[in-house]
């Protein structure tokens, strides 16, 4: 065994060394850990986006889709009903849409790419109960408004373009989610390609 | 005989010499009271938890098509399984009444201050991860308070600026609470959280015994030894303490088995009344409230009017209280010997904790979050005002000697 002096200055290095090295795998080896707590491909595959025809869907009339997991409404509104919108602007908490409550072209009065078609997550901004659409006895709630939604958990109200009215506990108007129109008849639910 | 078959081990791990040094000859205050129950039924308390659960993961299936029906499976069709369900469900209330007692002790006795930090913040570690693992467990019977408590639970982290929606998204594993969920919060609560509690106690009662037992007056015993090294004032854990928590688990389950068979629901607060439905995530229960327990910080939550800052609210709330050996600035540990202004003080929190607890279990009316934010105002004042009175706080003087 050699008595040579210690060298402090290399022991401290090579050390410093090995701990970095181990720490560099520690940290590879966490991915694969942290990462497996995301969506599977399975659980991705049913959060895809959903293709909804909508040629047959009559004025009046909501039909209801699942895109994950959530209950996404289709509604095919009336001339009528959309002359109505903008009479109601000021019984409303945010008329203009100005909260981020949609993608950005749908950010206008009538909440959606095509006036005629209002494509919305029929989920409450409240605590998340699923308001019924009331096409003909809205009136009972707000008086004068033909249709309307009407949250029967908490008593929260949204118009035809799912705007939020004031004095209830919902504060956000309804989730408007990302969708295009592949043609006319056919719109995808959950994605979009920016400005559609 | 025994004797050779002990002194064959002890050649080979110190047997003998752990159990004295923590049990048979661990110098114990002679002048413990009540409050000092409740650590050795909070250990009772955490074998029932681990023995019933294991046994119920034995039949329980965790998935979201089978979780409901398998509880209910355990209910009605497996032999005992109600009885060792309703324990496991009465236990993870009776775990937070007597760490609520057991903090409440060292809150008036001091215990965490000098040289008891260390093990007081071991204790607050046990305390949250007990309260994730609360949180986690409830999910698991898949009932509609179940989904819905998580739902609005894992929507909390959604209020994290930037990293907010991935977060929750990462958390859930899906776009909704969903089987995934489901099933990553069993394998938390039945493997992962429990071994880290098991460790943590380990760590809480090591440090314990390093700097020995607090005791109702907050005189540290160690410094008075007599000619053989033994503090005068202290006796030996067994037999004396042993005896004595014996009698307070005599006491204790009492009142745990008449809850346990004349009440396991515990009167909606224990088992919601919801969650006797399976979870739909197309419907949400009428009023959703956490189960009694989280209520107070729920209620402080509640009480902010923004998102963000009601989840920071709720989490200072509790993180306030790991920092507490460093707001309290007196050297007198015992409300005992301390000042009136500290007993004013420690009597307006518990009044604010218990009030809070209320209001957070009913649902909110405008004049009711207006006393929520007195109280939450209340709570925090708590520490502001210990921190600022504690340095040159009027005390009474502290004896050399136990009282009893």
């Amino acid at each position: 065994m050699s008595n040579a002096p210690v060298d402090t200055g290399r022991r401290r290095f090579l050390t410093a060394a090995t701990a970095v090295v181990g720490g560099a795998g520690a940290v590879a080896v966490a991915v694969p850990f942290i990462k497996s707590w995301n969506p599977s491909a399975k659980a991705k595959a049913a959060g895809a986006p959903v293709e909804v025809n909508i040629s047959k869907v009559e004025p009046g009339q909501l039909i209801r889709v699942e895109w994950r997991g959530k209950p996404v409404w289709v509604v095919r509104r009336t001339d009528a009903i959309l002359s109505e919108l903008p009479k109601l602007d000021g019984q409303l908490r945010d008329p203009a849409s100005e909260e981020l409550q949609q993608p950005e072209y749908a950010a206008n009065p009538a909440r959606s790419i095509k006036p005629e078609f209002f494509i919305a997550v029929g989920i409450c901004t409240h605590l998340g109960c699923s308001p019924t659409y009331l096409p003909d006895s809205f009136g009972e709630q707000v008086e004068g408004v033909t249709a309307g939604f009407f949250c029967p958990c908490h008593g929260s109200k949204f118009d035809m373009a799912g705007r939020v009215f004031q004095g209830v506990p919902a504060p956000l108007n309804l989730v408007v989610p990302p969708h295009q129109y592949v043609d006319d008849g056919t719109v995808l639910i959950g994605v979009d390609t920016g400005a559609a | 005989m025994v004797k050779n078959i002990v002194d064959w081990i002890d050649a080979r791990i110190p047997m003998t010499a752990t159990y004295n040094r923590h049990v048979g000859q661990y110098p114990t205050p002679k002048n413990f009271n009540f409050w000092y129950f409740f650590g050795s039924l909070a250990l009772l308390v955490l074998v029932n938890q681990l023995l019933t659960g294991i046994w119920l993961t034995m039949n329980y299936v965790p998935t979201a098509e089978g979780a409901f029906a398998s509880v209910e499976y355990i209910m009605r069709d497996v032999e005992y399984g109600w009885l060792l369900r309703y324990m496991h469900s009465t236990g993870a209330s009776a775990f937070f009444v007597v760490v609520y007692l057991h903090m409440f002790r060292g809150l008036i006795y001091g215990s965490y201050q000098k040289p008891r930090e260390l093990l007081w913040l071991f204790g607050m570690l046990i305390f949250l991860v007990l309260m994730a693992e609360a949180f986690m467990g409830y999910l698991l019977p898949w009932g509609q308070m179940s989904y819905w408590g998580a739902q609005v639970i894992i929507s909390l982290f959604g209020a994290i600026p930037f990293i907010g929606d991935d977060l929750t998204l990462w958390i859930r594993g899906d776009y909704v609470v969903s089987g995934a969920t489901l099933n990553r919060f069993f394998a938390l609560h039945v493997i992962a959280l429990p071994l880290v509690l098991v460790v943590l106690v380990f760590l809480h009662l090591i440090a314990l015994h390093e700097v020995g037992s607090n005791n109702p007056d907050g005189v540290e015993v160690k410094k008075n030894k007599d000619e053989n090294g033994w503090p005068v004032d202290a006796i030996p854990f067994h037999p004396y303490y042993t005896v004595k928590d014996i009698m307070g688990v005599a006491g204790f389950l009492i009142v745990f088995c008449y809850v346990l068979f004349f009440m396991p629901e515990g009167g909606g607060y224990f088992l919601e009344k919801p969650n006797f439905e399976a979870a739909n995530p197309m419907k949400t229960p009428e009023h959703i409230a956490p189960v009694w327990y989280f209520t107070p910080f729920y209620a402080i939550l509640r009480a902010i009017p923004d998102k963000l800052l009601g989840v920071v609210g709720m989490g200072l709330a509790i993180a306030v209280l790991f920092v507490l050996p460093w707001l309290d600035r007196c050297k007198v540990k015992s409300i005992r010997y301390r000042g009136l202004i500290h007993k004013i003080n420690i009597a307006q929190f518990t009044v604010s904790f218990l009030i809070l607890g209320y209001l957070g279990a009913v649902p909110a009316t405008p004049t009711l979050t207006i006393a929520a934010r007195i109280f939450t105002l209340t709570y925090f004042g708590f520490f502001v005002a210990l921190w600022v009175y504690s340095k040159n706080e009027k005390t009474k003087p502290v004896p050399t000697r136990v009282t009893h």
